[in-house]
């Protein structure tokens, strides 16, 4: 037994807790259940609901559960008639306030209050007088507000100040007269503030696009992935009759903990979107004729079979990075089984000159849960936030918690909510000076000399002081982590960032990692839905044509697959492609209209099951939530079918399991691994600056998410202004 | 013996032709000439479903939902929304009459008395459809029968 054990006694049961625990803990993990509002294990304690009281043997009074800690020898009541009478003292004047309008409250059927009114409360009230009523604020698309309903346990108040780092919310007034707010009247606008829902006990703090349209009880709850960032948070969608309802987070303390980013929690509106496609559709002159799938399939491989009988490699294959693995796998083999390697998911990268040194995945280089452990950090290229709003609130944990040195180098100035050690942006030097500039701080600091591929590189560089304390900060301390955001992979000089980036990991000892530009690259990666890669990495004797030579070669025929729209293509897309031949789309929505000559509408990610593999490489797989709109289906089942069309041998899946078996088995050894294996000097340097990352237009789903866009952070994003 | 005896001489025939003869010369006293005649109705009873409004015209449901999960047929269907006033009322509401089995559940289950089961039970369909009881024709009912509906209810209260 380690000393920092106590003895206590709950209900009479001997129990262990840690020191410095506080009782409700030590009741929770002993299996006692202790009624609570304000406690909650992610946030600070405030002990301000008093719903905890519990007895404790020579305490003259109750004490609160939640901001008791637990002491040897102490012993607690949970239920003895002296705390039962207390709890029940509580909800009588928890109730007082509170309005009974439980049948037009959204939170009824899943209430806090609610649920322990019928174990707690009265049946009938003793409170004659008039009750408070309190207006309600209006703070933004997102999350309404029914204030009078609120019981001021503060959880949203922590939430913002704790967990989101800027205190959004607050109190304000004394007693009866407090109440939450913003002071200003304002929204609220963090990329997490959707989760003072599900942290709400009450109903004070709803989903404003959910408001009103079903209850708790009628919904079924199914596991989903987001496909929206590369992090795979896990979701739960709740459908009634075949139709996504809303989204909740699914709690998995490896991947998301219980948070989600707004992006993943009102997408759903996307889905239900008025150009969502039921029917397939084929041009005709500058008309748009409605056909069945038999006749749209055999046209799409009656064109593709044109092309391939001349020359296969006319046929360039664009895949989404949103596609699920089976989707991509399936594209892939659909791609290298008809003979062209023209194959790419890697729709916003411009510089492919190293494409060979990349990794055969990008790996974040740790779990998401070592993120929290890092004593340093060097984010290259990353507007952190809106990649990956979640890997931001990991990152934050360990700078505010663990006191993590997190540094940045960007084009811009992008604002952080947690102490930065050292922002490199600009001032007249690009990325790639900067971090060439950290390189030779290091290389000066340790002595060693730098790896040849970054020599050409570190001629000429300026240091100053920021880059000599990044440089010291990356080489002290335990895990150290160097991050290529994805504004570094967009970027023109991608193959220079890389170089230096690994050089840097190699004369510090820094791990290296990537956040993946895409919710499911990753599992394209694997899929082998590029053109210089097959399935798992494998090597291949030819390489195709990339996303940009594609485009530029304007070949005969395009298979663009996934919801992919004019904005996710490089600029001109849709002028090359119509040049010659045709494109073939399966996409959800009518936007594919702009390019396509025939689309097969397929189901969006809430729709179709299959799996996602996150930037750690953690496979997950979900059934499908919703019915797929209309005559949509599932984009695998329409690849199948396809692939039979075209005469492709073992194209008979009959579930999206088995094709990811099938891939699983291929790629079961693959290993995440970061390292660079370039010893070439990279020289080539190209201006083009990156496609900036915004939060609320990452793909065609997001970009239909009507409360979403109107947030002050689409509307600022789409007049231009940075945030 | 005796039942020998009863055999011979067909006296339990005879009973029974004794108490058809007397009914058939008596006046009926059971039989109700309907549709002339009618049987009392209590004012509790289960017939077509209404939905009521408030005497201001605003209609009661709020789209609680409570009556679709009581229902024990599943004969009701809700979708909820946000109205033009910003309060929350039903979109679609359809009682399913060929589902319905009249318990009342509803009736009970509402905390506005919005829908209720009135006297009505003289009432057909002669199309398939015509069986769903949208929220149009259960408001329509409840506008005609609204001084009935209210009668009842007020004679019921005490009893609650």
């Amino acid at each position: 037994m380690s000393d920092d054990l106590v003895n206590i006694e709950i209900n009479g049961r001997p129990v262990q807790a840690r020191k410095g625990q506080m009782l409700i803990q030590a009741t929770d993990a002993s299996g006692d259940y202790v009624p609570r509002f304000c406690y909650h294990d992610k946030l600070p304690i405030a002990a301000n609901c008093r719903m905890c009281l519990v007895e404790v043997e020579k305490a003259p009074k109750p004490l609160p559960a939640c901001a008791t800690p637990v002491a040897e020898g102490m012993k607690i009541f949970t239920k003895s008639p002296k705390a039962i009478a207390a709890q029940k003292a509580v909800m009588e004047f928890l109730l007082i306030n509170h309005p009974l309008d439980c049948p037009i409250c959204d939170q009824g059927g899943e209430c806090e209050l609610q649920d322990l009114a019928v174990g707690f409360g009265r049946d009938v009230s003793r409170y004659a007088e008039r009750k408070r009523v309190v207006k309600d604020k209006d703070i933004g698309p997102l999350v309404s507000t029914d204030m009078t309903r609120c019981i001021h346990c503060t959880r949203c108040v922590r939430f913002t100040s704790e967990i989101q780092g800027f205190q959004e919310l607050g109190t304000c007034g004394r007693g009866e007269h407090v109440e939450i707010g913003t002071f200003i009247e304002k929204s609220v606008e963090h990329e997490l503030s959707g989760n003072i829902i599900d942290l709400c006990p009450v109903g004070a703090l709803n989903n404003k696009p959910y408001r009103y349209s079903a209850r708790a009880w009628e919904m079924t709850q199914q596991p989903l992935i987001s496909p929206h960032d590369s992090v795979g948070t896990n979701l739960f969608a709740h459908v009634l009759r075949g139709r996504v309802m809303r989204v909740v987070p699914r709690v998995n303390e490896d991947v998301n903990e219980n948070w989600i980013a707004d992006r993943d929690r009102y997408s759903y509106e996307g889905l239900y979107s008025d150009d969502r496609l039921h029917k397939p559709l084929m041009r005709d002159g500058d008309r748009w004729l409605e056909v069945d799938w038999q006749t749209a399939l055999n046209s799409v491989a009656e064109k593709l079979n044109a092309v391939i009988s001349q020359d296969a490699r006319q046929i360039g294959v664009i895949a989404a990075p949103t596609l699920t693995l089976e989707e991509a796998y399936l594209t892939q083999r659909i791609a290298r089984g008809v003979g062209s390697n023209n194959l790419d998911h890697r729709l916003k990268r411009v510089d492919f000159s190293d494409q060979h040194y990349d990794p055969v995945f990008p790996w974040l280089g740790c779990s998401i849960t070592e993120l929290e452990q890092a004593n340093s950090v060097l984010l290259i290229g990353s507007n952190l936030r809106k990649e990956a709003p979640l890997l931001a609130h990991r990152i934050r944990k360990a700078a505010v918690k663990k006191g993590a040195q997190v540094s940045f180098i960007n084009t811009h100035i992008y604002k952080y909510l947690f102490p930065v050690a050292g922002y490199l942006a600009s001032n007249g030097m690009g990325m790639v000076d900067h971090l060439a500039a950290v390189v030779a701080a290091a290389v000066q600091a340790k002595g060693i000399a730098a790896p040849p591929s970054v020599h050409a590189l570190l001629q000429h560089v300026q240091l100053n002081d920021t880059h000599r304390a990044i440089a010291a900060q990356l080489s002290s301390g335990e895990r150290q982590l160097i991050l290529m955001g994805v504004l570094a992979q967009r970027d023109g000089a991608f193959a220079q960032l890389r170089a230096l980036a690994a050089a840097l990991s190699q004369i510090t000892g820094a791990q290296l990692g990537y956040i993946a530009d895409g919710g499911n690259s990753v599992a394209a990666h694997l899929a082998g839905v590029l053109p210089h890669r097959g399935v798992a990495g494998e090597s291949l004797p030819v390489s195709g044509l990339n996303v940009v030579e594609m485009l530029e070669a304007k070949l005969k025929s395009y298979l663009v697959v996934g919801s992919i729209e004019a904005e996710d293509l490089p600029a001109g897309a849709v002028a090359s492609m119509r040049t010659h031949g045709h494109v073939i789309s399966l996409s959800s929505y009518a936007s594919a209209k702009a390019y396509a000559d025939i689309i097969l509408p397929t189901a969006t990610f809430a729709e179709t099951s299959g799996t996602y593999v996150n930037l750690e490489g953690r496979w997950q797989s979900v059934p499908g939530a919703a019915k797929p709109l209309g005559e949509s289906r599932p984009a695998w089942k329409v690849l199948r079918v396809l692939g039979n069309l075209l005469n492709l041998s073992n194209f008979d899946y009959e579930s999206s399991e088995q094709v990811r078996d099938e891939l699983q088995q291929q790629t079961g050894s693959v290993i995440a691994d970061n390292r660079y294996q370039n010893t070439s000097a990279v020289t080539r340097y190209s201006t083009v600056s990156a496609d900036e990352v915004q939060l609320y237009n990452v793909d065609a789903v997001v970009r239909r998410a009507t409360a979403l866009q109107l947030t002050s952070e689409a509307l600022q994003a789409k007049v231009g202004v940075q945030a | 013996m005796k039942s020998i005896f009863k055999t011979l001489f067909l006296s339990e025939l005879c009973q029974g032709l004794y108490i058809t003869a007397r009914q058939f010369f008596a006046r009926p006293h059971v039989v109700v000439q309907y549709p002339e005649e009618k049987t009392p109705q209590s004012p509790r009873f289960r017939g077509l479903h209404a939905q009521r409004r408030y005497a201001n015209g605003q209609e009661r449901c709020i789209a609680c939902k409570l009556c679709e999960a009581v229902c024990p047929a599943l004969a009701i269907t809700i979708e909820s929304g946000v109205s033009d006033d910003g309060t929350r009322r039903t979109t679609r509401y359809d009682i399913d009459l060929f589902k319905c089995i009249f318990c009342g559940f509803c009736e009970e289950a509402c905390p506005v008395d919005a829908i209720v089961e009135t006297r009505i039970h003289e009432y057909h369909m002669e199309n398939r459809g015509e069986n769903i009881m949208t929220k149009d024709k259960l408001l329509a009912v409840g506008d005609k029968f609204e001084a009935m509906i209210a009668a009842d209810k007020a004679a019921d209260a005490r009893y609650r």
